[in-house]
């Protein structure tokens, strides 16, 4: 059971880097259904530096930065040039599905070396694994998995402490407003946009660096819209997201486990759920919209300046 | 400094123009890529068109990459034009085909003709049952339409990867996962040398032509896009005609979908759909909304896939170079869609108090 939960938290990991990128490009007002394509983008540029050089930090800085950099197309295209934004992330999931699948055809069969996987071997901390049943799923991982921790309540600590965090939900809610007080909406959607993208690409290279670990054709398997969903199901809070991406991880291969058992409908009940759940999530939430909603009010809602009236 | 203004209208020319520049803008850029990698990019551009365009035999391959693409793609443009986004089609195309594919699988012993109609209709009913289901949820509760068709997406092919697995697995197909071909009778017949989705594709052209600008429906999508607040003043009824527009919408994504199972794969499998109902998007989205306009750019697209997998064969060059292709015009249109709707002027300083 421990080991169960354990593999659920290694599952759950890219979908976590992934919601929270997505939550923080979605507070900023962009809706970038690019996601597929940045983690696809990120673990073959992850996996290229990791193959080529030996070292995991390098690799994840490749990563994360070819993240930002195909976010950065994107925010161009939606910031800069106006265009429509779920057409604009369509097309980033198609380059990102294109690069790395020209890239990939010349790995193929590519592993990474020992000395490579072995420094993702898990560390246990001090203290906090000795905590009973929490230590051990928690905090014996490696420290791909703890710096998602970290990102996680980071970002929570930033959005919603920080003076930063508080321009970037007024851009998100309500830009002309945030306009006309002084905060540049351009740049801080560019900023967000971007970071959003290198968590992306991080996720990616979970996937491809240490999940896997090595490449293979469409490596994410739909991992990007399943990132989607959890923003959704997470009501754009990135410690929600902590929870929902390891209990849809969880769910991912909870299939697998129970089709040991000679359950046929189970296994394709799993894979659907998190689907089915945030379907759920999205009817009720948009039912009780008079109460309190968390959907940013800009969301998907380009702003001109000149438009404005 | 730089003073950036709304256009009148321009005039279709230079849309036409501006358009043009962006895909050979996009075609500059994956040239200097290509040459970057050891090849002479317009021999593989060449070959490209010759591998979609070169005989009759990738002509008519063509042709069947053609024919999913326009109709989805007309399909998802109503629902656009009504600023409803609905991804789904994807899914929609799933649901059509499961439809269908029912009938072909357990009812084949009906009459030829009837069968292939009974399969058409329940291919759209259920096609456009997935797509109404998002519609009323936008409708009632004002649930995000792009998240909700989104996810239905991935319900749809689910269910076909539940079906081919498992319920509907072929027991004679010696443990491979997958559904037996459906009998002779419950195929699409041909009509010069392809199959006769092509004809209803040109009626549908032309139908939704009529629809969006000769009928009472297609003026209130038209009002209803454009703004929500006037159509309630002129007395439209917002929901009911959302509500139409995207059980028609998902109803011809639906009749792809029994198409595509029945006329080019011979049964249902989780390829059914693939990509077909994100490239229409694209489609609808490249073509300006514009419905005459949905074959050419199905059809230019249509030869970018099927020319991709012949240079694979003839340069090594991976397939997947056609993905790049497309996004990168893709990126480039929408980029150019600004210098469409806006114009950029050096201003003085002063000059703008």
């Amino acid at each position: 059971m421990i080991l169960f939960l354990m593999a659920a938290i290694q599952a759950g990991t890219p979908l976590l880097f992934a919601t929270l990128g997505e939550i923080i490009t979605e507070r900023s007002g962009n809706l970038n259904l690019g996601v597929e394509g940045m983690m696809l983008i990120g673990a073959v540029f992850g996996f290229l530096v990791g193959h080529g050089t030996d070292m995991p930090l390098l690799a994840m800085a490749a990563s994360a930065f070819s993240g930002a950099i195909a976010a950065g197309i994107y925010a161009f295209v939606t910031v800069t040039l106006r265009g429509n934004q779920v057409v604009t992330g369509l097309a980033l999931t198609i380059l990102g599905t294109g690069i790395s699948g020209f890239l990939g055809k010349y790995m193929m069969g590519f592993v990474l070396s020992e000395a490579f996987t072995a420094q993702f071997k898990p560390i246990e901390l001090p203290f906090l694994s000795k905590i009973p049943l929490l230590g051990p799923i928690l905090f014996s991982q490696n420290y791909f998995v703890y710096l998602a921790y970290a990102v996680a309540i980071l970002s929570w600590l930033y959005i919603e402490k920080t003076n930063f965090g508080l321009n970037l939900r007024m851009v998100g809610e309500n830009p002309s407003a945030a306009d006309a007080s002084g905060i540049s909406v351009s740049l801080y959607k560019y900023v967000h946009i971007m970071i959003g993208g290198a968590l992306c690409g991080l996720g990616g290279a979970y996937l491809s660096l240490v999940y896997v670990p090595a490449w293979q054709e469409n490596l994410t398997a739909g991992r990007g819209w399943i990132a989607i969903a959890l923003v959704i199901f997470s009501q754009w809070h990135t410690l929600n997201a902590l929870l929902g991406s390891y209990f849809f991880g969880m769910l991912g291969i909870l299939g697998f486990r129970l089709q040991q058992y000679n359950i046929p409908f189970s296994q394709y009940l799993f894979t659907a759920l998190p689907y089915a759940i945030t379907i759920a999530v999205l009817i009720i939430t948009s039912m009780q919209r008079s109460k309190h909603h968390n959907e940013p009010e800009g969301l998907g809602v380009p702003y001109f300046r000149e438009d404005r009236h | 400094m730089l003073k950036i203004t709304k256009h009148k209208e321009l005039p279709v020319l230079q849309i036409v123009g501006i358009k043009l520049g962006a895909i050979l803008a996009a075609l500059m850029v994956l040239a200097f890529a290509l040459i970057a990698l050891g090849y002479n990019p317009i021999q593989v551009y060449i070959e490209l068109v010759l591998g979609a365009l070169g005989s009759p035999y990738r002509i008519t391959e063509t042709i069947h990459v053609m024919i999913p693409l326009t109709m989805t793609g007309l399909g998802v443009l109503i629902a656009f034009k009504m600023k409803f986004w609905n991804i789904g089609a994807e899914g929609q195309i799933a649901m059509g085909a499961i439809a269908g594919s029912y009938l072909a699988l357990f009812h084949s012993n009906l009459p030829k003709p009837l069968l292939l109609l009974l399969m058409v209709v329940f291919a759209m009913l259920a096609g456009g049952i997935w797509a109404y289901i998002p519609a009323f949820f936008k409708v009632r509760y004002n649930s995000n339409e792009t998240l909700f068709t989104l996810m239905m997406n991935y319900l749809a092919i689910q269910l076909i990867v539940f079906l081919q697995f498992s319920a509907w697995k072929d027991p004679k197909s010696f443990g491979f996962a997958k559904i037996a071909q459906f009998d002779s009778n419950a195929i699409f017949p041909k009509f010069f040398g392809v199959h006769i989705g092509w004809l209803v594709m040109v009626v549908l052209v032309f139908a939704i032509y009529m629809l969006i600008n000769h009928t009472k429906l297609g003026y209130e999508i038209c009002v209803v896009g454009t703004s929500k607040a006037t159509a309630k003043y002129a007395g439209m009824d917002v929901k009911a005609t959302t509500l139409k527009t995207l059980f028609i919408s998902g109803a011809i994504a639906g009749m792809v979908g029994i198409f595509q199972a029945s006329a080019i794969n011979g049964t249902l499998s989780v390829q059914v759909s693939g990509g077909y109902g994100f490239t229409a998007i694209i489609i609808a989205w490249l073509s300006g909304m514009s419905t005459l306009v949905v074959p050419i750019t199905a059809f230019f697209f249509a030869i970018l896939t099927q020319g991709a997998s012949y240079i694979q064969t003839v340069f090594q060059i991976p397939q997947a170079v056609a993905e790049v292709l497309q996004a990168v015009i893709l990126l480039f249109a929408l980029g150019s869609e600004f210098f469409v709707t806006y114009r950029i002027q050096w201003v003085k300083k002063g000059a703008l108090r």
